[in-house]
């Protein structure tokens, strides 16, 4: 019993003396505090992970210049609001939301946090204070289709979406684009997880595509899961998100990796000499980055486990790509029923790309919903 | 083999001293687990336990944490006194701010917060209902409504997720499963304090519960309808010869914890989301039972379990941006508290009698 009350007496002193801590070192302030919400762990060896990486690269550019505080398993709701305004509060002069839920969570608190700078990643609602960041995922997926179309024998290819939302739509779509360039023989068939993140749905989604006869496999979920499967049936895929290469070093024939160290360390850099902003008006356009190849912040893991004249042919899809010589949604574009969407000599522009909701020449089946 | 022994009488010291001698142990090993993982253990004891009390706004985040809990778990009390084991509160609270949200969407331009009324009682309603399901499988067909809500839980998830991809999806949405914004008369407000404004997230939902509280307080002591449940859960024998009518009562008790996690399904989508989305609970449905049980199944006890329950929550993510300890080395804590409690608690009430292999 004493022994219990010497315990409380040394954590209520302990207690005060944190509080003291807190309180001065919110005054001292030289490094700039950053902050970070995840919505899985590490771990997860995909989108989060590429966005610890990123943070890892902030960390060592900046040294004792920054201090970054994380909070991971952040579900999409009322306790990122909470967690959000808890990070503003704590003094965090730059917050990076890093999943497309926090969106409204994000604007709610930079609402409240005038002061404070907010990166809503893959969001599209911007404000004086939140800016948002995005990759452009299908540029990788282009050159997966031209990878792919070249190395299937089955000319089936398996794919495997996360949700039926635009992102994930114009991927597929930007993968039959570089399968077309190079088979207008293979075809596309996708299967809904409906879920980010599910090892084990991923890992049957992939079974059933590999019994159905695909040979090549992609996807737009976040484990590597599908890559496992293909590894043991002998199929071939890509790796997501990061690269993957150590859970299939036969089966990954390359990995789009998220590069999104630059451009957090761009925005620190911006806060740090007064240059953050979004700019006016209502949308506040200067506030959004869609970066890709060019900028750096899609990333393409070294060719493998193919022979040189696929790897070849990759590497003039990604240099076509990074040089502006390929546009991938160029006209004349035809969807899956026949419909005309763009003539030759005009090409969709990014806002056509946000509202896709039909799949082009070359998937097989319908958009969901 | 190990068997429990009722003890014949629960001693009041025992009564006082387990829930201290549960917490002495918790912090033991807690102490024990953070200094073998390199963390500070007393600050880290002070950000999960300590810290959300440090500040004003997070006392209120605490509560609005709390509030769906306490107000599932009162409902959930109900049922479990009853012996009726209800598990699929988290699918009752989704049908509940379903069938709300879809009625504050057929009404985009309302304004009076009297609207809010209704989308209770819809809620209320729309949980009720999804109760009604394993209520009415149980008492005609003798299925189990263990099983029956459980799996309904999942029905209730994959309905909501269609639901807001097609149906309600909000045509300015680029194709994000998202329902339009509630209109004005459908959202529960923050409070505002003089001279202080908004206390982080605290809302008028709040006072639902401490309406709740006292009225299932009565209600279970002081009511006919309480003693019956009382009775059919602690002596069903006896409830059948006093002619207490046990399918009434099982269907009773569903539809009220249904209801009450549909509630609790509304106040927490329309003062913290103000739109429908596809995953609006976050295992709130689950949480509540282990509140229920922490809270002895008694309506104050539900309060401060939810209060604790909701402190820890936020504890673990105090330790997570101050200190940077990752959520599975918290949620283990939680773990050995929720072990420790529940131990003591099983053992005021049970002898363990170790018996020699022969069975």
């Amino acid at each position: 019993m004493i022994k219990f009350c010497i315990r409380i007496f040394s954590l209520i002193a302990l207690s005060i003396s944190v509080l003291f801590f807190v309180i001065s070192s919110a005054f001292a302030g030289s490094p700039t505090k950053v902050g970070f919400v995840y919505l899985t762990t590490p771990g997860d060896h995909g989108w989060t992970y590429a966005h610890e990486l990123g943070k890892q690269m902030v960390e060592k550019r900046f040294g004792k210049d920054v201090k970054v505080s994380v909070v991971e398993n952040v579900p999409e709701g009322p306790d990122a609001t909470r967690v959000i305004r808890e990070l503003a509060k704590q003094g965090n002069e730059i917050i990076f939301t890093t999943s497309f839920g926090y969106m409204e969570p994000t604007l709610k608190v930079a609402k409240e946090f005038p002061n404070v700078k907010f990166e809503h990643i893959t969001g599209y609602k911007r404000s004086k204070n939140v800016a948002t960041g995005n990759i452009r995922f299908y540029e990788g997926r282009y050159i997966q289709g031209v990878v792919a179309g070249l190395m299937t024998k089955t000319n089936k290819i398996g794919y495997i979406g996360a949700y039926p939302i635009a992102e994930v739509i114009m991927g597929i779509n930007a993968f039959a684009q570089g399968l077309k360039s190079v088979n207008k023989d293979a075809s596309i068939s996708v299967i809904w997880a409906n879920t980010w993140y599910d090892p084990v749905k991923e890992a049957d989604a992939a079974k059933v595509h590999i019994a159905e006869g695909a040979d090549v496999l992609a996807q737009h979920t976040d484990s590597p899961a599908m890559l496992q499967i293909a590894e043991k049936n002998g199929a071939m895929g890509f790796g997501q998100s990061t690269d993957m290469s150590a859970f299939a070093p036969k089966a990954q024939l390359f990995a789009s990796i998220n590069n999104w160290g630059p451009y957090y360390i761009k925005k620190i850099e911006e806060l740090r000499n007064g240059k953050w902003n979004t700019g006016d008006g209502p949308n506040h356009w200067p506030g959004n980055v869609w970066g890709g190849i060019k900028s750096d912040m899609l990333v393409i893991s070294k060719f493998q486990n193919m022979p040189a004249n696929v790897a070849q042919k990759a590497q003039e899809a990604l240099d076509g790509i990074k040089s502006g010589k390929i546009n991938i949604f160029a006209g004349p574009l035809i969807d899956n029923t026949g419909k005309e969407i763009i003539p030759a000599g005009k090409a969709l522009d990014d806002g056509a790309l946000w509202g896709m909701n039909y799949y082009l020449q070359g998937v097989n089946g319908k958009v969901p919903g | 083999m190990i068997t429990f022994i009722p003890r014949d009488k629960v001693s009041k010291n025992w009564i006082i001293i387990a829930p201290i001698l549960s917490i002495v142990f918790t912090i033991f090993f807690g102490l024990l687990i953070f200094t073998f993982l390199g963390y500070n253990p007393l600050e880290t004891l002070y950000q999960i336990f300590v810290s959300p009390f440090s500040r004003i706004d997070r006392i209120s985040d605490i509560l609005v944490k709390a509030c769906p809990l306490i107000i599932i778990g009162t409902g959930l009390m109900l049922c479990f006194k009853s012996n009726v084991w209800n598990i699929g509160a988290e699918g009752q609270f989704i049908m509940g701010a379903l069938l709300a949200g879809f009625i504050a969407l057929s009404f985009p331009n309302i304004e009076t917060k009297f609207f809010l009324l209704i989308t209770i009682l819809a809620g209320f309603v729309g949980g009720a209902l999804w109760a009604f399901i394993p209520a009415i499988l149980k008492t005609k067909l003798n299925v189990n409504e263990i099983l029956v809500s459980l799996m309904l839980v999942y029905v209730a998830m994959l309905f909501i997720d269609f639901i807001v991809r097609g149906p309600l999806r909000d045509p300015m949405s680029f194709g994000f499963p998202l329902s339009k914004p509630y209109p004005e008369g459908a959202l529960i407000n923050k409070i505002p304090f003089p001279g202080i404004g908004f206390l982080g997230q605290l809302h008028y939902g709040i006072l639902f519960v401490f309406l709740l509280v006292p009225f299932s307080w009565i209600f279970v002591n002081k009511t006919l309808g309480g003693f019956k449940i009382n009775v059919l859960g602690s002596a069903p024998q006896a409830a059948k010869f006093a002619g207490f009518k046990q399918n009434s009562i099982t269907i009773t008790v569903l539809l009220l914890s249904g209801g009450l996690a549909g509630v609790a399904g509304v106040i927490e989508v329309s003062a913290n989301i103000g739109q429908l989305q596809p995953e609006v609970s976050f295992g709130y449905g689950f949480t509540a039972i282990i509140v229920a049980f922490l809270g002895r199944l008694s309506p104050i006890g539900i309060l401060f379990a939810g209060i604790i329950i909701a402190t820890v929550k936020l504890g673990a993510d105090n330790a997570q941006m101050t200190m940077g300890i990752p959520k599975v080395v918290t949620g283990l804590f939680e773990g050995i508290l929720l072990f420790f409690l529940l131990t003591g608690e099983t053992l005021q009430k049970y002898k363990i009698k170790w018996s020699e292999g022969k069975k």
